[in-house]
């Protein structure tokens, strides 16, 4: 559906997207992850054409970008960052105003704008300014804008930024909704909203994509890479450090904390089997005792910043 | 490229954002005070007896200088600030709707503006003989030079976030083209740029077509000061891309 080529943009001399390439298909959630700064909202804004590219090529179907903005500006319904809608606008007046520009038949503007409503749970602050709401209705009504005309894609930048928890989950479970029947492009660094919603996650780092995957897939292979947690009472760190070097899987070991009773290590492993059960009986032979050990399992955000800091 | 739905679109949000904001209500009354007390005042009027609205003409153009960028100051620089510009230019609508549409809403007010002073034409007539030519001629130049002012008031809109420096910058331009004729007094120059800046000049233009005399030359000062102008607005939000 979406076909990203080559895709570069460039600031001045700074290098916001390095020859991006992507291909997004319909009906798929995609989870677009990045440290600030990596490049994410200059991509939406090129694929949504209000940008265009220093070089390369965006294909929405068959058109492309540079030669046809109109037809695919009217296939994307698209949330900036914050949300940014008129302040003196009534909220009814506003999603009026997007639903005329949309060409929606005049007959049926007041039923979509009464579902989006009720989707959206805006129908308590139809008839205030858009100035009188709070952030989480703002980008409540910022999502109604990006779906008053039913476009094929959706693409939100970084919809619950700046939100409640309670809020966030209401946003969360908006777009989880949508994405049962869109294709949408979801921006994020807060990284349990990606993995409560999408399905695919592609990670930008520095302009260039480091990590395109399905969820799944995506911590299974950084399944055999975790770390393990220890705590030890009555040896020292480099008696220990020394005692569990010779176990096959370890790669690396840190030291967290050192007083005279314990020490606290993390231990980065990287092997197919499970080293807990060797740790313990390294620990009891050398007659230490174990305060504290777990390990910890790969999630998007220790995979997120094992691929960000790696490069 | 332009659609005629956009444009509407365009046109009918920003009539409702005047209808809306103090903009409306604070320029109009203020127009109008102007007017009223260059038309009615007794050094003019009432000790000339005369039929005429030449006094109310002349002053217009240095009105329209402080009026116009008031009326456009908002129209691009709130989008830029608010962050709104994103949002509209990736709604389907071309630049030409955005542009057009903002310029005809902000040439609407004017055209507002102007509309209850032509009770002061009827107002006339209803005490002496009017020649109506001068009076129809001086509307239509009115129309002109204030669609050219909305037309520069729009483009600098477009450069600055901030509304108060398109207001301040918008006077000043304005100022200049209305004024250069009085700067080609005092400064001697070579004849070459005294024509240009005289052909230049806004107030002259102005001035011939409120005489009742219509040239050709005229209008097309003002229509291409308008095409101008809008261009400008269109490579600026080109080079916001």
């Amino acid at each position: 559906m979406i076909r990203i080529v080559n895709l570069t943009k460039f600031y001045n001399t700074t290098c916001a997207l390095d020859h991006i390439n992507l291909e997004i298909r319909e009906g798929e959630i995609l989870g677009l992850l990045g440290p600030n700064g990596a490049g994410k909202t200059t991509a939406l804004r090129i694929l949504t054409c209000y940008m265009q590219p220093t070089e390369g090529m965006v294909y929405v179907k068959d058109f492309n970008i540079f030669d046809h903005p109109l037809e695919i500006k009217k296939m994307i319904g698209y949330l900036p960052e914050s949300a940014p809608i008129y302040k003196h606008m009534l909220v009814y007046e506003y999603l009026r105003y997007v639903a005329d520009v949309r060409e929606i038949e005049k007959s049926k503007e007041d039923k979509r704008i009464q579902e989006l409503a009720d989707l959206c749970g805006l129908n308590e602050v139809m008839h205030k300014t858009v100035e009188e709401l709070s952030k989480g209705y703002k980008q409540r009504v910022g999502l109604a804008h990006a779906m008053m005309g039913n476009p094929e894609i959706l693409i939100l930048d970084e919809p619950t930024s700046g939100l409640d928890p309670n809020q966030r989950i209401e946003v969360r479970d908006i777009i989880k909704g949508i994405g049962k029947k869109k294709t949408v492009i979801l921006s994020t660094h807060i990284l349990p909203e990606v993995e409560s919603t999408c399905e695919r996650v592609v990670i930008i780092n520095e302009g260039k994509i480091i990590a395109d995957d399905y969820l799944q897939k995506l911590k299974e292979s950084s399944g055999n890479r975790f770390t393990i947690n220890l705590t030890v009472k009555g040896g020292q760190f480099d008696a220990v450090k020394s005692a569990l070097s010779r176990i096959e899987g370890i790669s690396k070991i840190n030291k967290v904390q050192d007083s005279d009773s314990t020490v606290s290590l993390v231990l980065d492993c990287m092997t197919d089997k499970d080293v807990r059960p060797l740790i313990f009986s390294e620990i009891k032979q050398n007659n230490w005792e174990i305060i504290e050990l777990y390990q910890e399992k790969a999630t998007l955000e220790t995979i997120f910043r094992k691929l960000t800091r790696e490069v | 490229m332009i659609t005629i739905k956009g444009l509407i679109h365009i046109y009918k949000k920003e009539i409702k954002t005047y209808i809306v904001s103090p903009t409306a209500y604070v320029v109009i009354p203020i127009f109008l005070l102007i007017a009223a007390f260059y038309f009615f005042s007794a050094r003019t009027f009432f000790l000339r007896s005369q039929a005429s609205m030449r006094d109310f003409f002349s002053a217009l153009p240095i009105i329209f200088c402080i009026i116009i960028p008031a009326i456009t100051m908002h129209l691009f620089s709130e989008e830029l600030n608010i962050g709104s510009y994103e949002m509209l230019l990736t709604m389907p609508v071309t630049f030409l709707d955005i542009i057009i549409g903002k310029f005809l809403a902000a040439v609407t007010l004017m055209a507002t503006c102007l509309f209850p002073t032509f009770s002061y034409a009827l107002f006339i007539s209803a005490l002496g003989n009017l020649d109506w030519g001068p009076i129809i001629g001086g509307y239509i130049s009115a129309l002109l030079l204030g669609a050219a002012f909305c037309a520069i008031g729009l483009l600098i809109s477009s450069i600055t976030k901030k509304q108060i420096i398109a207001l301040i910058v918008g006077i000043v331009i304005c100022l200049v083209l209305s004024l250069l004729n009085i700067v080609v007094v005092l400064i001697p120059m070579p004849h070459i740029i005294l024509g240009f800046l005289n052909y230049m000049d806004a107030y002259i233009h102005f001035q011939n077509i409120a005489r009742g005399i219509v040239d050709t030359r005229d209008i097309i000062y003002f229509v291409s000061l308008c095409i101008l102008a809008l261009y400008g607005t269109k490579l600026v939000m080109e080079e916001k891309k």
